[in-house]
């Protein structure tokens, strides 16, 4: 049913996101499917990286070893952003359709007050996104 | 962080291609607080945010609580830095011009920002539309048309000797009476001001951050520039006391323009359109102005200041071409070049910082204008680097240094140079007995078009005005966030308004933009020894980058 499935991740805050990598591992094997994932990072240093090549390398690093720790099919993919607080919604939109993804597992937050006046990322992708999107409550 | 806990590849990997990312166990964000303040997210740094924000409150409310101490301490505060440390501002600016210069003529220009295989984040338009945005753009409006004036007038005026003192305000040794000569010294004095030394001051700042950033892997503040000198204490407070100086400085810096911004805008509008001049209009165009920020900063870099920047100069391109070619044509293309001569056969009197008979002016003028571009400098310089990745020193101090010179030269020739052809040619005068933000106006209506002009004029300090508070926002909230460019979008609009209520309550209370001036100034003074250390620190940084590589 399902053959690309991407997975959104924040490897600053890899704790979050345990839940979600379980399921989409899960998932992959069910439909014999590959999983892409996908980071968002700047120019500038930042928490997980120096550079861009790093973070690059890191996430590649973290793919591999998932594939290695869920026997599943798994490649990385960067985006590089001038402004990620801003642009993480539109950039992610862009990565799930340009890597033709029909599944996206992604983990979210329980929605609060905060998501009238700002949606989080998950709620966005899920309204904006050709793809089907399982959003996976911490 | 939790990245230890991802497989961490043999060493730091290189940039994108060569560079030399220094070594150091600090983590960025290690001294951050995260978490959320009711619904809305936080990612501070501690004790970097609380600080600064918490000295600009109280030395707001000292303001407010004792308008007249405080304006006496101010103007004492300004008058004692401008006469007392000329020589220390010509002279290090000065300083920063030849280091400029010096780098585009040696191979240490070949460095690539970002390491030898980056490429620009930004084409060339994009990148030079936001050069102006930040810095320089709402000064460009201000000052076009009045200084070149200002010195046209006191030029003109001749000297004036009291007591052994001269007190007259004119450049150098005046041109009593001599319309030509006095054009020729006005617009040297006013490219001066706006040419080479305060892009070599934007320079230094950014060349430097963009370099501990992109090359050496350390975060995005200004204390990163000291790691050569400082080692891991710039971690500690050496560090934290650099940074929260530079929130000061731009904070106290963006009031001022805000300040300029607001009357000249009034100014204008009442010109136009005869709305009252008074500190309500004032603090209305401020809000406005603080709204339209806000939602510019909310769409982000790319989708607010870039685009914003690029409309801006569109315009200021569109009013330049307007001025150029209805204005006196020919006279102000020849000006152009005899400016360009003028300025280089002045530049080493003018910018000598001692033994200077033209006290007022050198003091008055020079020293507060480099006193400004320099507490302007960590705001723009880091807003500079931000945009500059992937570009090689020698590119890099051509598009800062010397394209934007050239621009500044252009844009004073024809619009000083429409002014002082109209007092000169057609005895209009109007433009030089109206009020410094009125001038610009004053000169617009005699031209065809006027209505339309003009309010392209008040489009443009208004936008120039957004961009300036948009990117300051940015800055000052990266700076605050230790570095971090992904903290929550909420905190750059708290800066945001936070800016804009700094200058409403500046501006209401006694002293209104002299006190804006003053801290200004006062900021700029330490920032001065900043820069000189920033110098040293590049060339270190970048000649390890050369052995590296």
């Amino acid at each position: 049913m399902f053959s690309n499935i991407v997975v959104p991740v924040d490897l600053a805050h890899e704790a979050a996101l345990q839940k979600a990598l379980q399921v989409a591992a899960d998932l992959a094997k069910i439909h014999n499917a590959a999983i892409c994932y996908v980071g968002v990072t700047s120019a500038s240093p930042g928490v997980v990286a120096h550079t861009p090549e790093e973070y690059k390398q890191k996430l590649e690093n973290f793919a591999q070893s998932q594939a290695a720790q869920h026997g599943v099919q798994a490649s990385s993919h960067t985006i590089l952003s001038h402004d990620p607080a801003i642009d993480l919604n539109k950039a992610l939109e862009k990565a799930i359709s340009d890597l033709g993804a029909d599944l996206v597992v992604m983990a979210s937050h329980v929605p609060n007050m905060s998501d009238y006046i700002w949606t989080g990322h998950g709620a966005h992708v899920a309204a904006h996104s050709k793809a089907s999107v399982l959003l996976v409550r911490a | 962080m939790t990245d230890q806990t991802t497989e961490s590849p043999e060493g730091i990997p290189t940039p994108d291609g060569a560079a030399h990312i220094i070594d150091t166990d600090y983590e960025i964000g290690q001294d951050n607080l995260e978490g959320s303040l009711g619904p809305i997210g936080f990612d501070i740094h501690n004790p970097v945010f609380a600080v600064s924000g918490l000295a600009i409150v109280a030395f707001v409310f000292y303001a407010l609580a004792l308008p007249e101490q405080a304006g006496t301490l101010f103007s004492w505060l300004f008058s004692s830095v401008t006469k007392g440390f000329d020589w220390f501002f010509l002279g290090a600016a000065n300083i920063f011009v030849i280091f400029c210069l010096l780098l585009i003529v040696t191979p240490l220009g070949k460095v690539r920002l970002g390491g030898t295989e980056a490429v620009p984040d930004y084409g060339y338009v994009g990148w030079f539309a936001m050069l102006f945005a930040a810095g320089m753009g709402i000064g460009l409006m201000f000052y076009g048309v009045s200084e070149p004036l200002s010195h046209f007038g006191s030029s003109m005026g001749g000297t004036v000797v009291e007591n052994g003192v001269r007190t007259d305000w004119a450049p150098l040794g005046a041109a009593a009476g001599d319309q030509e000569a006095a054009a020729r010294l006005a617009m040297a004095a006013t490219i001066f001001h706006w040419g080479l030394h305060p892009w070599a001051i934007y320079a230094v700042v950014a060349l430097a951050l963009a370099l501990f950033s992109y090359n050496k892997g350390l975060p995005l503040t200004i204390r990163s520039a000291f790691y050569p000198i400082f080692g891991d204490a710039v971690w500690g407070w050496v560090g934290h006391v650099i940074d929260i100086l530079a929130v000061f400085a731009t904070l106290f810096g963006l009031a001022t323009s805000l300040g300029f911004g607001a009357t000249q805008a009034n100014a204008g509008l009442n010109e136009l359109f005869g709305l009252p001049i008074g500190s309500t209009t004032e603090v209305i165009l401020i809000t406005i102005i603080t709204s339209i920020a806000l939602v510019s900063v909310m769409r982000g870099l790319d989708g607010g200041v870039k685009v914003l920047s690029e409309i801006n100069m569109g315009l200021a391109f569109v009013l330049l071409i307007f001025v150029l070619l209805v204005g006196p044509t020919m006279f102000l293309l020849s000006l152009f070049w005899e400016s360009l001569v003028a300025y280089i056969e002045y530049l080493p009197a003018l910018s000598n910082p001692i033994g200077r008979e033209d006290v007022n002016f050198s003091q008055g003028w020079t020293s507060f204008y480099w006193a400004w571009w320099i507490s302007w400098s960590p705001f723009v310089g880091m807003f500079i680097a931000r945009v500059s990745r992937g570009r090689t020193v020698r590119e890099f101090m051509i598009c800062v240094l010397l394209i934007p010179s050239m621009v500044c030269v252009l844009w004073m020739s024809v619009f000083g140079g429409t002014a002082i052809h109209q007092v000169i040619a057609d005895g209009y005068t109007a433009a030089q007995d109206a009020g410094l933000p009125l001038q610009l106006f004053k000169m617009l209506n005699v031209m065809p078009l006027a209505s339309i002009t003009s309010l392209v004029g008040i489009v443009l300090v208004i936008v120039f005005f957004v961009t300036s508070s948009d990117s300051g926002s940015l800055v000052i909230d990266t700076i605050t966030a230790g570095g971090k460019v992904d903290a929550p979008a909420a905190q750059r609009a708290f800066w945001c308004i936070f800016e804009g209520a700094v200058a409403i309550v500046l501006l209401l209370s006694a002293g209104g933009l002299q006190s804006l001036q003053s801290m200004v100034i006062s900021t700029g003074l330490p920032f001065t020894v900043v820069l000189l250390v920033m110098c040293f620190a590049i060339y270190r940084g970048l000649m390890s980058e050369r052995r590296h590589t």
